[in-house]
């Protein structure tokens, strides 16, 4: 995933606020939360800028596919180990006597799931990064060594 | 949807749902890329030939029997990929045919199960790993790559009856590697880095230490001692590269096992069922492969695939479920140009290509059922969950006898 930094370079920096963000820093900030998205600034459409546009562009196509919580699961990477299904503390919670003992998913509450050897993500408002109190959590990212599970 | 029983690697997952249709899997759940795969099947099915050209089944099985019954020195190699009823019809062909009998743990995992089957290590179930096993070392073996669902379900990160924190604060986990492997990463804070070869050196520094002496070796050794010193449960789970690190004095591993009382030592195999027939041959003639049935059973080194096709001494090959042209060195399988090969596999595979007979067989756990030994020894039943008209492995062994 691009940097904050990476994406302001290629912006207007202008601060024009046209954006309705007080700086470009910031607007670059809400680019890589995707709380913005490229349209909402009008400078960087103008036809000078085409450039710098479609380098964002392809900066930001990774995050497109993520979830609200931001979760990408690579299914390139992704070896189907199930080491996040067993290691995620939700899943655990949602189901002690299946995901939680190593075993297959026993209910629909688990977020990750193994299907055709590749883990799937789902019931992503259980996430411990969804919601009001969402927790930093990094449980299913360290136990994968692929670095197939990011969020972006 | 149906259950069944993964038959990628040794740990035979038996929570595999599978969804058909028209006779065919359209998804699979829970298992790991590799058993997906497998459970899916092959893309290039193989045909009966003989010399190459297209026949029907019986014909192969008749010609495979009289190439057999005309060599002198002939040898059954695989039996990783065969269910157990398989094996056990197959080494009764080895004994009608007065033939060689050896299987891929002869240059696999055969020293330390041979040992285990003799009772010389302490081992234990998965179940029991997953359920009191505080220490786990990674010695030589790359679980997450080779048997990929190892540690999540068995061993590092589900929580157990007695290890509820489960990999969070009631595991540790230590990788003994040459390279910073996938299992490595994993294990970050407890990685042993050791030159190659350099396992033997490691084993003697570590009964050192564990003797209350100061071992000539790097420091981290006298740490790694400190944690297999405090387990309550410990495994050693021993890959390929501690197996033939120490294959020339096996009996140095025995010598560590009997200094750690809580530790168990678990042989990571690789093929579904080598363990199977490691035990069924050992049963049979009280040693786990490399044998020559001559009115009884004789065990000598040169009986193992490797020696036989380096010293040129058999005249024919019958190869079920293994690919020995792509797994071993080309100068020694270059032998297999000059003698008739038998291929009894799903798929084509290297050998089957260079093979004067070939014998396509069902997939054994997914076309056809029977059993199979998991790595830790207990006997895990295969259901086949698609019905399909090609012969089971113990089928084409019953088929040859029939033709002898």
């Amino acid at each position: 995933m691009p940097t904050v930094m990476e994406l302001y370079q290629l912006l207007p920096k202008t601060n024009c606020k046209k954006c309705g963000e007080s700086t470009c820093m910031a607007f670059a900030v809400a680019l890589l939360s995707r709380k913005k998205n490229i349209q909402e600034c009008p400078p960087v459409l103008e036809g000078k800028f085409k450039e710098q546009k479609d380098k964002l562009e392809s900066l930001l196509l990774p995050a497109a596919g993520a979830e609200e919580t931001g979760l990408i699961v690579h299914p390139e990477l992704c070896t189907g180990c199930g080491n996040c299904v067993v290691a995620c503390p939700v899943d655990v919670a949602n189901d002690p006597k299946g995901a939680g003992i190593g075993g297959a998913p026993t209910n629909d509450k688990v977020i990750f799931r193994v299907l055709d050897g590749k883990v799937v993500a789902s019931n992503i408002k259980e996430c411990r990064r969804f919601g009001m109190n969402r927790v930093l959590c990094y449980a299913c990212i360290d136990p994968c060594p692929t670095g197939a599970i990011e969020f972006v | 949807m149906v259950t069944c029983t993964c038959t990628g690697c040794a740990l035979l997952c038996e929570d595999i749902d599978v969804i058909i249709e028209n006779n065919r899997v359209k998804e699979v759940k829970n298992a790991c890329r590799r058993g997906a795969a497998r459970i899916r099947g092959c893309v290039n099915r193989l045909e009966p030939s003989v010399n190459k050209k297209q026949a029907d089944i019986d014909t192969s099985i008749k010609k495979a029997a009289e190439i057999l019954k005309n060599a002198r020195s002939p040898m059954l190699f695989g039996w990783g990929n065969s269910t157990c009823e398989a094996q056990v019809k197959g080494i009764e062909l080895a004994k009608r045919l007065n033939a060689i009998i050896d299987d891929n743990s002869s240059f696999c995992q055969g020293l330390l199960i041979e040992r285990i089957l003799k009772k010389k290590f302490r081992t234990c179930s998965l179940e029991d790993i997953r359920n009191r096993a505080d220490v786990l070392i990674y010695w030589g073996s790359d679980a997450q790559d080779s048997q990929p669902r190892h540690l999540s379900r068995f061993s590092y990160f589900p929580r157990g009856e007695h290890r509820q924190h489960g990999y969070e604060e009631d595991r540790t986990a230590a990788v003994i590697d040459v390279r910073e492997s996938s299992t490595a990463k994993i294990c970050k804070g407890h990685f042993y880095r050791i030159p190659t070869g350099g396992d033997r050196e490691l084993i003697l520094a570590l009964m050192d230490a564990l003797s209350g002496k100061v071992p000539k070796y790097d420091k981290r050794v006298l740490e790694l001692a400190g944690i297999m010193k405090k387990a309550e449960c410990g495994a050693i789970f021993a890959g390929i590269g501690l197996t033939y690190s120490i294959k020339d004095d096996p009996d140095i591993l025995v010598a560590l096992a009997d200094k750690l009382p809580n530790f168990n030592i678990m042989p990571m195999v690789g093929h579904y069922n080598m363990r199977g027939f490691n035990e069924n041959l050992f049963k049979e003639t009280g040693f786990v492969n490399r044998i020559r049935f001559e009115g009884r059973p004789v065990h000598n080194d040169g009986y193992a695939v490797v020696e036989a096709l380096r010293q040129k001494s058999i005249d024919a090959l019958l190869v079920i479920g293994s690919d020995p042209l792509s797994s071993l060195p080309g100068s020694i399988v270059s032998h297999l140009a000059d003698i008739p090969v038998i291929c009894i596999d799903p798929c084509v595979t290297l050998t089957s290509r260079i093979a004067a007979v070939t014998i396509p067989c069902a997939v054994s756990g997914v076309e056809s059922g029977g059993s199979a030994v998991r790595m830790d020894g207990r006997v895990v039943e295969l259901p086949g969950i698609i019905e399909n008209n090609h012969l089971s492995d113990q089928e084409i062994m019953t088929g040859l006898m029939e033709a002898l």
